[in-house]
């Protein structure tokens, strides 16, 4: 509790001018606003690659369009994959506020995998797109699609070397004050992925087949 | 197979000894004065050992207020290089009539508008802008810090990082000759084939990563920070337009992050994006950047507003007029900020529609603005104005920035703009608000806050002279641009043919001998001040009579800004707190929490720059060795859980004491 300083010569009506006997800001009091700042501005940066998707996703350039490349099927398996990691996250979470590290860090590997699942599914999809000549230089519409998905990747894979490197803090900490900050940072930033995932899904591959 | 490897291109990629300008003698010489002086400087550190001062107390600083000071460095010292680009533009411009070709080639005098463009706003108003709100916004509202102090150092550097990039290009390779926004296709790779758009593209995105960061880290601090009793509407005004700005930064920036990736990838990958071939749309490019740019002017005049608002205040001895109206007018221009940025490219041919509904915003944004100078001028409205310096600024800023203000509004209306669009009538208009907007509200800040920061005021005289000359100089500089702008002339001309333009460009030029005449003597000011300091002390922690918390510690503050947080009651705190009989507490101190100093933010900044060289230069290994050392250094920074110490109570209360002795010599009660 704060108590507030009097000025004893002024009488009571007198206004406190000061705290007279404050505990210190806690550290990382505001950590949480600060990453979903973070994330909003993240956010920002794939709509400008959705917008781009947008304007030249239909610029093939006599090139490939959607309706020739895209395997619904790989991408579902895809989806999965980064739908469950989501999941595994919010169980690790849950053992988290029943303060069980054991659990804790086996959710994290769980969620590990599935994301390095999703890594490498789409790692083979574009190995197999450049394969058949579907370049990002190809056409406006291939560069759009490479980098908004791409960017995607990267973020998932920044995302995995995030976790490890907790993984291995948690170990080494426990499950203490500034672990659970980090743990909750991440996950948010987990869900966030998934849910950029869930507009690709539907903007880029389900229209596109549609298109 | 190893026959067929180039091993100095492996190394080196396309650096060669081409890329030194030895037969630009301009260059030349420049790099003589700047080696010459550097040298000086590392010498003159060396010679009395500063460099574990420097180290300790400056460069791995987390303290808000030391930061604040250097991103205030950093902006003076990038002004001298970006005021040089332009008056060697002027030069240039008023020599090259009568079948002169002037004294700069083309492919030089390309290179000086766009690094005197990219200068002036990232690197000279930008700093000054953030420096300003660094130091201020956490006194103003009676923190002792801001919310992440290593986000701040480390923002700082990576702004630094940028700018160092920016002046190697100057003396290693070349800078970017394609204005200051690298329109697609002409930075393209086919058409900027060289290291010149690389090193913009690289040392804006260096520079922005620090921006978004700073802005994050002051809207925590402004939402989360606030001493007890300071609600939203009791925030001082600058505190609003800081926070609306930073608002704007984490808005805007990471789409010029991204535009800028997309343009990068264009160069490096050879993608489609703003291509003219395969599908890519240049004007895309021109809309993203400007989604970016216009909300950019905007983040750097409200916190000059807010500026503005707290010196009319202050010299008048009169609360702010319409304060509510301030806050709310401030609101608006961020909100409406965004919603402009097509009148930038009415050009574009988007049809009438599209030009009308921009025309139409665009002029909407001057209601509010127009309602801010009407709250200054009654402000001022049977007010005690006192002229000092920080007011003869305002003065002037209302004067000169409603005339640009005017030129804006109707550059706003499509029709008049085909007529004007890229013209000299434009450049007059932007140097109107910037100059009288912007300049003239970081010259009225930095000498009103300067007694804040340093402990002794600036000397008035030398102030005057600069005051006059920048003034004076700015409306020779730019009056003939709006002429010649209304006769048809465009911008970024290197000669001309007719040569009864030449008067106007030699008025404008005397125009910029009268700016140099400022810039000067606001130099020889601080000289003069600091020899001066004992004259012109500042020991009550008040030197102009002040309404904000900011003047209730003393000057400088001591590291922890307040002993005891203050209590907030009223919009001017610490004029409520003189008025209401406030004594200054002298005992019952306790010891402070304190965050730690540390070296990350520096070198995670500087191996950013070493990794931008190498993807400017190609070479692909200083890159990737760089890269996978700023993951290095980022995970190692993350094992350090240790971020803070206390300042012991006895060294508070020596602080303390200190203070009180002090203000019982100058005569202030308590």
């Amino acid at each position: 509790m704060t108590t507030l300083a009097r000025d004893a010569n002024t009488g009571d009506e007198a206004p406190v001018f000061y705290v007279k006997d404050e505990h210190a800001h806690p550290e990382g009091s505001s950590t949480m606003l600060g990453f979903w700042i973070y994330l909003m501005s993240d956010c920002l940066i794939f709509a400008v690659l959705f917008a781009i998707y947008g304007v030249l996703g239909g610029s093939y350039a006599a090139g490939p369009a959607p309706k020739d490349l895209f395997d619904l099927g790989l991408v579902a398996v895809n989806t999965a994959m980064l739908l469950l990691s989501s999941l595994t996250f919010g169980f690790a979470m849950l053992e988290m506020m029943k303060s069980n590290v054991r659990g804790t860090l086996f959710w994290l590997v769980v969620t590990a995998v599935f994301g390095l699942a999703f890594l490498g599914i789409e790692l083979y999809e574009f190995a197999h797109l450049i394969h058949i000549g579907a370049t990002p230089q190809r056409s406006a519409f291939l560069s759009a699609f490479f980098t908004l998905v791409g960017t995607h990747g990267l973020h998932v894979t920044f995302g995995i070397v995030w976790l490890a490197t907790l993984w291995v803090q948690m170990r080494r900490h426990g499950l203490i004050e500034a672990n659970r900050r980090r743990l909750m940072c991440l996950s948010m930033f987990w869900h966030f992925l998934d849910v950029i995932w869930i507009g690709v899904f539907t903007f880029v591959y389900l229209m596109g087949v549609l298109r | 197979m190893f026959e067929n490897i180039d091993l100095t291109k492996l190394i080196f990629g396309r650096l060669t000894w081409d890329a030194i300008p030895i037969h630009e003698p301009i260059l030349v010489g420049t790099f003589a004065v700047v080696a010459l002086g550097g040298l000086m400087l590392v010498g003159a550190v060396t010679r009395y050992g500063l460099w574990g001062y420097l180290w300790r107390e400056w460069f791995t600083t987390v303290d808000h207020k030391r930061i604040g000071i250097m991103y205030m460095i950093l902006g003076v010292v990038m002004l001298l290089r970006g005021f040089a680009d332009a008056i060697m533009m002027r030069i240039q411009q008023a020599m090259a009539f009568n079948g002169s070709e002037g004294y700069l080639n083309a492919h030089h005098y390309d290179q000086i508008f766009t690094a005197h463009g990219v200068i002036m706003i990232f690197f000279v108003a930008m700093p000054l802008v953030t420096g300003l709100m660094n130091y201020i916004v956490p006194l103003q509202i009676g923190a002792r810090d801001v919310s992440f102090p290593f986000l701040n150092n480390f923002s700082f550097w990576m702004t630094t990082g940028g700018a160092v990039l920016l002046m190697m290009s100057l003396f290693l390779g070349e800078f970017a000759r394609t204005g200051w926004l690298a329109y697609p296709p002409l930075s393209g790779a086919e058409h900027s084939p060289g290291v010149g758009v690389d090193y913009y593209i690289w040392s804006l995105q260096v520079a922005g990563v620090g921006t978004t960061l700073s802005g994050i880290n002051l809207i925590c601090t402004i939402v989360k920070m606030r001493a007890p009793g300071m609600t939203m509407m009791k925030m001082p005004v600058f505190v609003w337009t800081s926070l609306c700005t930073n608002v704007l930064i984490v808005a805007t920036f990471p789409v010029l992050t991204a535009t800028l990736v997309l343009l990068s990838l264009d160069r490096y990958v050879g993608t489609n994006f703003f291509t003219s071939d395969l599908g890519g749309n240049p004007m895309m490019y021109v809309n993203l950047i400007w989604i970016w740019g216009h909300p950019e002017v905007y983040i750097l005049i409200l916190p000059v507003f807010g500026i503005f608002s707290e010196i009319a205040a202050t010299f008048s001895g009169k609360r702010l007029f319409g304060y509510t109206s301030m806050v709310y007018a401030t609101v608006v221009i961020t909100i409406l900020s965004y919603l402009v940025w097509l009148h930038h490219f009415f050009t574009m041919g988007s049809g009438a529609s599209v030009n009308s509904f921009f025309g139409i915003t665009t002029m909407i944004i001057s209601i509010p603005t127009g309602a801010k100078v009407f709250n200054w001028l009654f402000t001022m409205y049977r007010g005690r104005i006192r002229f000092e310096l920080p007011m003869m600024w305002t003065v002037a800023f209302m004067l000169t920035f409603v005339i640009g203000g005017m030129t804006g509004v109707l550059l706003a209306v499509p029709p008049a703009d085909f007529v004007l669009h890229n013209s000299l009538f434009l450049v007059a208009h932007f140097h109107n608000v910037i100059i009288g907007g912007v300049v003239y509200g970081l010259f009225a800040g930095m000498i009103y806050w300067f007694p804040k920061a340093f402990g002794f005021r600036l000397d008035p005289f030398w102030g005057k002279v600069s005051f006059w000359g920048w003034v004076l100089g700015f409306y020779f500089a730019f009056m003939p641009l709006y002429v010649l702008g209304l006769m048809g002339v465009t911008r970024r001309l290197r000669v001309f043919d007719d040569p009864s333009l030449q008067i106007w460009f030699l008025i404008a030029g005397f125009g910029a001998f009268l700016i140099l005449v400022g810039i000067v003597a606001f130099l020889i000011q601080i000289v003069v001040s600091i020899a001066r300091r004992e004259q012109l002390r500042d020991t009550t922690g008040d030197p102009w009579n002040g309404r904000t918390l900011e003047w209730a510690t003393s000057s400088p503050p001591p590291d922890y800004n307040f002993a005891f947080t203050p209590v907030v009651h009223d919009n001017d705190a610490w004029w409520d707190m003189k008025r209401r009989g406030y004594r200054r507490p002298l005992e019952g101190f306790k010891p402070i929490h304190m965050p730690s100093n540390t070296g990350t933010g520096v070198i995670l900044a500087g191996l950013s720059v070493v990794l931008s060289f190498g993807l400017i230069w190609y070479m692909w290994w200083l890159a990737a060795l760089s890269f996978v050392a700023i993951i290095g250094v980022a995970i190692a920074h993350t094992f350090n859980y240790d971020h803070g110490f206390y300042i012991a109570e006895n060294e508070v209360v020596g602080t303390e004491t200190e203070r009180t002795k002090l203000l019982a010599a100058s005569g202030v009660n308590a």
